[in-house]
């Protein structure tokens, strides 16, 4: 894997019988990137996803996450990336303070790293005064960006945000690219997927899957120049038009 | 004619500790053969307002009609005149998409060949599919089964609580169209979303938060009251721009919006060049600033600011 990749794919493939959801996908991860991962619904992503974060094994093809292998070193790739689904993930019946305690806890953060983190977390989302909240107590929006900072809380490598933004509010959902924008900053590599097509274009780079293949990856200016149209929308649209499957 | 008469509706839940005030004062109007949107994120009360318009929940203070029956002393006559597709998937999982067809069809004591017309755009896209089970059909599949299923009786008002949730950009375009269609069948259609650019299909819209209405109006009409110039912003590096423009005294507002920011002054004239040698000499180039027309998504940014 060459210096500076954080994620590389080739020929990543997965059968389920006669079905091929995900049919030898190749594609390279930049440290730091932002990485929107696109498609139709059933287009594969969700599959491709799974086996990236270690949790679904590959039919052929070969993949490398954060310098680990995905067939011999899952179990270490499951500890050097986050996770947050469009699903608010945190426990509604816990505090902050204890999500913080049970989440570090499996990652195995020590008890002082655990709360110089949490200290940390509520002071960046002005939270201080809500550390011992039960969680469903809290508006949805801050629900959302508490879920992304736990998924963070083991300083992974790579954070995976499978439709992070999913029914929050505009505002909401900007803030929360801020957060992402940081993230990036700080050298974290975001792989994420939206239906959201402005959101795709604060993306650096965007793949769009069809029919289990990544029919094109690039910049997203590149690609609203390659296909000549106005915005990543159009893009999208063009593509997801020619698939053959739909979500079945 | 008015289809459905909302007038000053109230509902609190209990959560926890303190009461959840999901609808506040609600009060509008929906015409005969409108396409009318309720547009707001989750938790601004949509889902409570379907089941209160449907007869499934009472409200704590107001009222409200459908088709000119009340939603509490006429809730029998309502249940038959409307068609009601919740947010959340609601057939009959272990009954095929035939027998779920024919189960709501016996309860309106109608046919699937009685209303076949109404149906039929919908029904050939699942007719493949006739003898699956509801509950193994994909996601796309299982909208379009519960949409025929909440049109079977012919309904005279339709309520569709987010439909397009979750389901990309190229599906919910072939579904804007299918309301369209239904719509010129002379059917009122409420329909809600989370989706802002979807507000410009409709021909009404509420904009909503936290139990509010802020807004109503049609797209068109929004978008001319938003209140000042808008400017879109791009250059080499987004994310400092953004920083600049955020600290900069000028600025009213700055946010996102796919390639551009979109940024308000405080000032009514702006020296557009020596604001883009400024952010230059910060470090950002090739800037450009261009006026440009204000989105749904922009005009709802502003009320929530209000």
């Amino acid at each position: 894997m060459k210096e500076g990749t954080s994620i590389s794919v080739s020929k990543l493939t997965k059968r389920f019988g006669h079905f091929t959801a995900v049919d030898a996908i190749s594609f390279d991860v930049k440290e730091g990137e932002i990485f929107g991962f696109l498609g139709a619904n059933g287009a594969g992503k969700t599959t491709a996803m799974r086996m990236l974060c270690g949790l679904s094994m590959p039919t052929s093809g070969e993949a490398t996450v954060a310098g680990y292998d995905l067939y011999k070193q899952s179990e270490k790739i499951k500890k050097s990336i986050g996770y947050m689904s469009q699903k608010f993930s945190l426990y509604e019946d816990l505090t902050i303070k204890e999500n913080n305690r049970f989440y570090g806890g499996i990652y195995g953060l020590s008890d002082k790293q655990i709360n110089e983190k949490t200290e940390f977390m509520l002071h960046h989302l002005h939270l201080e005064d809500q550390a011992n909240t039960l969680v469903k107590e809290l508006p949805l929006g801050w629900k959302q960006k508490l879920s992304f900072s736990v998924s963070m809380i083991h300083d992974p490598k790579i954070v995976f945000l499978d439709e992070p933004t999913g029914g929050v509010d505009p505002l909401t959902r900007r803030e929360f690219w801020t957060m992402i924008y940081e993230a990036a900053h700080r050298g974290t590599t975001v792989f994420v997927t939206t239906h959201y097509m402005d959101e795709a274009e604060y993306c650096d780079r965007v793949s769009i899957m069809v029919d289990g293949k990544i029919e094109a990856l690039d910049t997203p200016s590149a690609l609203t120049r390659q296909f000549k149209v106005q915005g990543m929308a159009d893009v999208f649209v063009q593509l997801a038009r020619k698939a053959k499957r739909s979500d079945n | 004619m008015e289809s459905i008469q909302v007038d000053h509706v109230d509902k609190s839940f209990q959560s926890g500790k303190s009461p959840v005030e999901a609808l506040k004062n609600i009060t509008f109007n929906v015409k005969q053969g409108e396409l009318f949107g309720l547009i707001g994120p989750d938790g601004a009360g949509k889902t409570t307002l379907f089941r209160i318009l449907t007869t499934l929940m009472l409200a704590d203070k107001g009222d409200a009609w459908v088709d000119g029956y009340h939603v509490v002393k006429d809730y029998e006559q309502i249940r038959k005149r409307v068609g009601y597709m919740p947010g959340r998937f609601s057939l009959y999982q272990d009954l095929t998409v035939e027998e779920n067809l024919s189960f709501f069809a016996t309860l309106f004591n109608t046919t699937l060949e009685e209303n076949y017309e109404l149906v039929k755009d919908i029904y050939v896209q699942i007719e493949p599919f006739k003898k699956r089970r509801a509950g193994a059909l994909s996601g796309g599949m299982k909208q379009k089964l519960a949409l025929s299923c909440a049109l079977i009786h012919r309904p005279s008002v339709l309520f569709l609580d987010e439909p397009t949730t979750g389901v990309d950009a190229v599906s919910r375009q072939e579904f804007w169209q299918l309301l369209r269609g239904l719509q010129k069948q002379g059917i009122t259609i409420l329909v809600s979303t989370p989706y802002m650019d979807e507000a410009s299909l409709c021909d009404r819209v509420a904009l909503m938060q936290n139990g509010s209405i802020m807004k109503i109006d049609s797209p068109g009409g929004i978008i001319s009251q938003f209140q000042k110039p808008l400017w879109a912003v791009q250059g080499d590096n987004m994310y400092q721009l953004m920083h600049d423009l955020r600290h900069d005294s000028r600025v009213d507002t700055c946010y996102p919006f796919g390639q551009y920011h979109h940024v308000t002054f405080n000032e009514s004239t702006i020296d557009i060049e020596s604001l883009k040698k400024e952010f230059q000499q910060k470090g950002v180039h090739s800037i450009t600033i261009d006026r440009t027309e204000p989105t749904i998504e922009d005009c709802f940014m502003e009320l929530m600011n209000q």
